[in-house]
């Protein structure tokens, strides 16, 4: 296994094939990636949760987030290999994650699939359909937790929330989206005023979640 | 004596010449032959966009009625070839717009193509009926848009693999209410939505059309409605074949199937929801091709399907398909003439699915017609191969990619030279092969002894020396195209079969060991092999000349440098006055 190098024995490693080869991966290599991206799905090589978390104002550096293994199974990527067409490369089976979609006031409820969504955006997208009533506002503008829907009918405000799996009552948009739509058992799109006013949940409770 | 056939009869028989081959071998024949045949050549074949240049093929065939280009090196579908590399299809168009104003067809791969190329085909070929375009980029839906509202005669449009800046889904929309001729249409590539109503309207007012292949965004609910209006198609792509499973849904699309009775095509099938796939039972029957690459369905589904197509050519399917699929395949695909199996996770180094080399080995004692293979698997062995080429030594196009580089026979531990070189000694009539797994220079050797009829090689992570690629380039007789790529093969294999470089097409090698010097040498001793250096390092002008290149594309030419070349891209061995020679 040792050998394959014998290619590249008069030059350092240039392109990412030469220095890859193949073989020879240790499998504790550490990897450069940002938080929360991975080309997998699979329980199997997912990142430990401390890379996935966004901190906020924390500016963690590269290094040190790279601190997490990939798991053994899978690969050092060697550049076009194995030779499969972009369009190609990840084929593997989409799960379904139906979750219920209550809007308070509303006699039903509706149900989305979160798996079909890429990210928040989309789905905000998806309530605008769902419940026709809505359009999408933003107050601030760029963090998406001040992201709310509005009825332009009667001005009412809404803020997207979420149970997560230990029951908690949390905030849409916090968490990098795989992370939510892994974690989120049902969403419930409050009314604002419920929001605000402690009865659901409280926007400055929510810090002390992450 | 002279005599011959007046140039009525000698055109007249020519006229049943349809491959090119025959065409050039005629031209050879005599003066009068050259002549007679270069005015009534009607279709042209251009496998470099830079071996020969627009001008040179305009001047000897005036009465061109069909272009096929293509560009990119293969390699480039597996990014490769950097970006801005070349194949830009523009200054062709410009040429063929003055030559050919009575061109109908087009056929490009691997080009870049502009929407301003689009434009100008769109404007200046009165009698415009074909474009088709695969695995091309450049261009938008902008481009598209030109091609629908100006192709007043177009009958296909046919969009394979390409990647498309979709600016919007009107395009389809400039299709003019009086535009009835198309015939195939494939946008399966496209990802934004089309109006569907447009869609509608034009699939209605076609009678003639044949193909119909949907993009994604087409919902499986709407899928009746157009097979209703075209139950005369004979080739059929889907859009997304999911959405919640609704009876009425269902039953309206099983019936619409049933009404195409001349189907024989089906493909799409993305986010397959497997409770819709009975739909298509009623025309299994009639399937000679069925592409379910994008079906992210079990094997039991699979089957269930697979075992109805008795009458099935052409099979594509992801690995889900695993053995027993192919078993089932074996059994009642007795048709069967190409088999793709395709790797749904292609990363992952533990296998996810229950695919080996034995459902190869199943369809190869099976299908007795079968002749082409491309057969993505995490293990293989020597005795495998060596059974499938027993079992199937009418073969024309074997290529095999085991995913792990340098995997070696799983059984023995040992490299696969036996098992492959069983392939190239009973498949005679190999023209195409592709080889993975762990490889030494002995595989060379049967290949240089027994491939007599190869015509496409493309090798990885294979051979120990020189003497591999040498064994290729002496022996295989009919080589035009060769691809290598992380092998330890060098200056000395190059240099000793120069001539053979000038018998093919091209011969791409990157991460070998090629150098500088040897390049340089290479591309002052043949004046007509163009010797292009891909490097992307800084200050090439001052690496050692024994230092190895990135990747080297050397192919023959008659035009002289060419003039497009990106600062990454050199051509090596030429004098740098020369110019693109286009008299």
């Amino acid at each position: 296994m040792a050998s394959e190098t014998s290619c590249f024995t008069t030059e350092p490693p240039t392109a990412p094939a030469a220095a890859a080869g193949g073989l020879n991966f240790n499998d504790t290599e550490l990897t450069l990636r940002l938080p929360g991206e991975s080309r997998k799905s699979g329980a199997k090589r997912r990142f430990s949760g401390v890379t996935d978390l966004k901190l906020g104002e924390n500016d963690r550096s590269d290094t040190e987030c790279s601190g997490v293994t990939e798991s053994p199974s899978s690969k050092e990527q060697v550049v076009g290999w194995p030779p499969v067409r972009s369009h190609r490369k990840n084929m593997t089976k989409r799960d379904c994650k139906y979750v219920k979609v209550a809007v308070d006031g509303a006699p039903y409820l509706r149900k989305v699939d979160l798996e079909f969504y890429s990210g928040y955006q989309q789905l905000l997208c998806a309530f605008e359909d769902l419940f026709s009533c809505f359009t999408i506002i933003n107050v601030t503008g760029d963090v998406l937790n001040e992201r709310k829907l509005m009825d332009p009918v009667n001005g009412m405000e809404y803020v997207p929330t979420y149970e997560d799996k230990d029951g908690d009552w949390m905030l849409v948009g916090d968490v990098p989206w795989k992370m939510f739509v892994e974690s989120c058992k049902r969403i419930r799109l409050m009314k604002n005023s419920e929001a605000i006013n402690g009865s659901g949940i409280n926007h400055r409770q929510l810090y002390l979640f992450t | 004596m002279a005599y011959s056939f007046p140039e009525e009869v000698l055109e007249h028989v020519f006229s049943f010449l349809a491959s090119q081959k025959d065409r050039n071998a005629v031209s050879l024949v005599c003066k009068t032959w050259y002549e007679m045949e270069r005015w009534c050549r009607k279709r042209i074949f251009v496998g470099n966009c830079y071996a020969v240049n627009p001008r040179i093929m305009i001047r000897r065939f005036p009465e061109v009625k069909s272009v096929e280009l293509k560009g990119k090196p293969h390699f480039a579908d597996f990014n490769l070839v950097p970006e801005g590399w070349g194949g830009c299809v523009y200054p062709w168009i410009v040429e063929i717009a003055r030559g050919y104003p009575w061109l109908e067809e087009i056929r490009l791969k691997r080009m870049v193509v502009t929407d301003e190329s689009l434009e100008l085909i769109s404007k200046s070929f009165k009698n415009f009926k074909v474009l088709i375009l695969s695995s091309c980029e450049g261009f938008s839906t902008d481009g598209l848009a030109a091609i629908a509202a100006n192709c007043r005669n177009l009958r296909v449009l046919d969009l394979r693999e390409c990647e498309v800046e979709e600016l919007s889904g009107h395009w389809l929309s400039h299709f003019p209410d009086s535009f009835t001729s198309l015939e195939s249409l494939n946008m399966a590539c496209l990802s934004y939505e089309v109006s569907f109503s447009a869609l509608e309207r034009l699939v209605s007012r076609s009678s003639n059309l044949k193909t119909l292949r949907l993009n994604r965004n087409v919902p499986i609910e709407k899928l009746s409605i157009l097979l209703q209006r075209a139950p005369q198609l004979v080739d059929f792509g889907t859009g997304a074949y999911s959405s919640e499973i609704r009876s009425d849904t269902y039953s309206s699309l099983a019936e619409a199937f049933s009404g195409c009775k001349k189907l024989k095509s089906l493909s799409g099938f993305w986010d397959v929801v497997p409770a819709y796939l009975p739909a298509v039972y009623s025309v299994c029957s009639q399937l000679t091709s069925l592409n379910l690459s994008y079906a992210t369905t079990q094997s039991p589904d699979l089957s269930k399907i697979l075992g109805q197509c008795h009458n099935l050519q052409r099979l594509v399917v992801l690995d889900y398909i695993e053995d027993t699929g192919l078993d089932t395949v074996a059994m009642s695909c007795k048709d069967l003439r190409e088999l793709v199996v395709f790797p749904s996770d292609p990363f992952v180094a533990d296998a996810n699915v229950l695919l080996t080399e034995q459902g190869l080995v199943s369809v190869s004692e099976g299908c007795s017609k079968l002749q082409s293979v491309l057969y993505f698997c995490r293990q293989m062995s020597n005795s495998a191969l060596i059974s499938i080429s027993k079992n199937r030594p009418n073969l024309t196009c074997f290529r095999c990619c085991i995913l792990e580089p340098r995997a070696p026979d799983y059984l023995t531990f040992e490299p696969l030279d036996v098992g492959f070189g069983s392939i190239v000694e009973n498949c005679k009539q190999l023209t195409r092969l592709s080889m993975s797994g762990l490889l030494t220079d002995r595989v060379f050797e049967y290949i240089g002894t027994h491939a007599k009829k190869l015509d496409m090689l493309s090798i990885a992570f294979a051979g120990d020396s020189d003497l591999g690629l040498h064994h290729v380039l002496s022996g295989c007789e009919s080589l035009r195209k060769l691809e290598i790529r992380d092998c330890p093969f060098g200056d000395k294999a190059l240099l000793a079969n120069t001539s053979k470089l000038e018998t093919m097409r091209s011969l791409w090698m990157s991460s070998c060991s090629v150098s500088f010097g040897a390049c340089k040498l290479l591309g002052q001793k043949m004046p007509r092999l163009n010797v292009e250096v891909i490097d992307e390092r800084e200050n090439l002008d001052s690496i050692a000349e024994d230092a190895h290149v990135e990747k080297v594309y050397i192919y023959r030419t008659v035009s002289g440098q060419r003039p497009d070349m990106p600062d990454f891209v050199r051509t090596m061995g030429k004098d740098n006055h020369e110019v693109y020679n286009l008299s």
